[in-house]
């Protein structure tokens, strides 16, 4: 049970080589900006297609190119959060919600948004639309969208990035809280530390396209492979370009799927 | 008669504009030239090419004549078929800009909300773009009730069949009746004015 991606996909100069596996947990791909993690979200979701590989969740194949298998992003029941929400401008807070019901049985739909709005705090904004509710509302609304399918998996896309700091860790603790809701493999994407540590149960540490580290969240915070992911972990923003070669070990690391499971 | 061809060249434009927009394909640009030619072309030779391919002895006209017996010249058909010919690319222009205009993540959000393509144009895509789109068809049908030149070359000007307004007036002022031509150019001028004024409401308000 849980996540499955080992994938591979060149793009315009970059090469993204991957394999991580987790739970029915909240993963966190941590790394700087351009190293990839955004872009394994979209291969998860099926909005781009990998070169070769496998990715499935809990007993649902997605990609395998082994098998010539490739659902369609409709297919693949991902709730995801995109890094700008992408909530539409022309619908209200309720048809936003509504708007991620496809498929839900008729009568249990008002049941269910009865239940998102009660979840993520909107009562009162749901005839408003999105330009006129503020930021932390919007990232609700993009959490009620995605979840109200009761997705297999949860996709976020740095979507606290746009918020100042108070409201990012409201955010947090409304994350955490969501995590113990809902049982679900839930991959996080930042490059911010503090989010990272406060909210993973395991973390897989992106650079250059590779994964370099990836384990437990206590177990990476502790024993950073190496200097880079140190650096990256106690959130020192380093400008020094990051070497290509990565040491033996990481590279076994990353080549062993599911060690790390929980 | 501008009234049915601008019809046409939403049905007909909305659609263009969208594969042009949304999909890459191989000879995407060259259609949209094609496509955009009678922007720029006199509109003699649009006419001339519309005569080439819907003549009695045409590439298409050909065929219709003898299976019909009937042929497009000089009939209304043929005023409507020119209108639609040359506002087709401002149809096409306005719209696949709006179109390019509406943001990918928000076709992603869509889809990965398990939408399929057809259900995320209807619902997220052309909405999204309505202004736009709608200024685009406003555009349009300015330009078909202005056609002169094409209508001219495939239609004629025969009075009470194919004269349009800008044939009404060469005819008059042709014949030096010039009281009557200025009413009709008032009124084509006002109405051109009106046209413009909403095309630019539609296309200023976006979200």
């Amino acid at each position: 049970m849980g996540l499955k991606v080992t994938v591979k996909k060149a793009v315009k100069g970059f090469m993204l080589d991957v394999s991580w596996q987790i739970g029915n947990e909240l993963a966190v791909l941590f790394g700087f900006s351009g190293s990839g993690k955004s872009l394994t979200l979209q291969l998860i979701a099926g909005l781009i297609k990998p070169d070769s590989g496998f990715i499935g969740a809990n007993g649902s194949t997605y990609f395998d190119s082994a098998n010539d298998i490739d659902a369609a992003p409709q297919q693949r029941s991902i709730g995801y959060v995109f890094q700008d929400l992408a909530l539409f401008p022309h619908m209200t807070v309720r048809q936003n919600i509504l708007f991620g019901a496809k498929g839900v049985p008729r009568q249990e739909t008002a049941e269910r948004y009865h239940e998102m709005v009660n979840a993520f705090y909107l009562n009162g904004i749901e005839n408003k639309r999105p330009s006129e509710i503020s930021g932390g509302q919007k990232q609700r609304v993009a959490f009620a969208r995605a979840l109200i399918r009761r997705p297999n998996v949860l996709l976020l896309d740095e979507p606290f990035s746009a918020l100042d700091t108070p409201l990012r860790i409201e955010m947090r603790a409304f994350l955490k809280d969501l995590r113990k809701q809902f049982h679900m493999p839930i991959v996080l994407v930042t490059h911010d530390a503090g989010e990272a540590a406060s909210l993973a149960d395991s973390i897989i540490v992106y650079s250059e396209g590779s994964v370099i580290q990836k384990g437990s969240a206590g177990e990476v915070l502790d024993n950073p492979i190496d200097e880079r992911v140190r650096r990256l972990l106690v959130g020192q923003p380093t400008s020094d370009p990051l070497p290509v070669n990565h040491s033996g070990q990481a590279r076994r690391k990353s080549s062993a799927p599911g060690e790390n499971r929980p | 008669m501008a009234a049915v061809s601008t019809f046409f060249v939403v049905f007909i434009g909305v659609p263009i504009a969208y594969l042009l927009a949304r999909k890459s394909f191989p000879g995407k640009e060259a259609i949209d030239i094609v496509m955009t030619l009678p922007l720029v072309l006199p509109p003699t030779v649009t006419g001339y090419y519309l005569i080439i391919v819907f003549g009695r002895n045409g590439l298409i006209g050909r065929y219709l004549y003898e299976w019909t017996g009937w042929g497009i010249m000089f009939t209304w058909y043929a005023a409507a078929l020119a209108s639609f010919v040359v506002a087709l690319p401002l149809m096409i222009k306005a719209g696949r800009a709006a179109l390019e205009s509406v943001d990918r993540n928000l076709i992603n959000a869509s889809y990965t909300l398990g939408y399929s393509e057809l259900e995320t144009a209807l619902k997220v895509t052309l909405p999204l773009a309505k202004r736009g789109l709608l200024a685009g068809g406003v555009l349009s049908f300015a330009r078909a009730l202005g056609e002169f030149g094409a209508t001219l070359m495939l239609a004629g000007n025969i009075p009470g069949k194919t004269e349009t307004m800008p044939l009404a007036i060469y005819s008059l002022a042709g014949s030096g009746d010039w009281g009557a031509a200025s009413s009709v150019v008032g009124i084509l001028t006002l109405m051109a004015a009106i046209f413009l004024y909403l095309a630019n409401r539609y296309s200023k308000r976006i979200f």
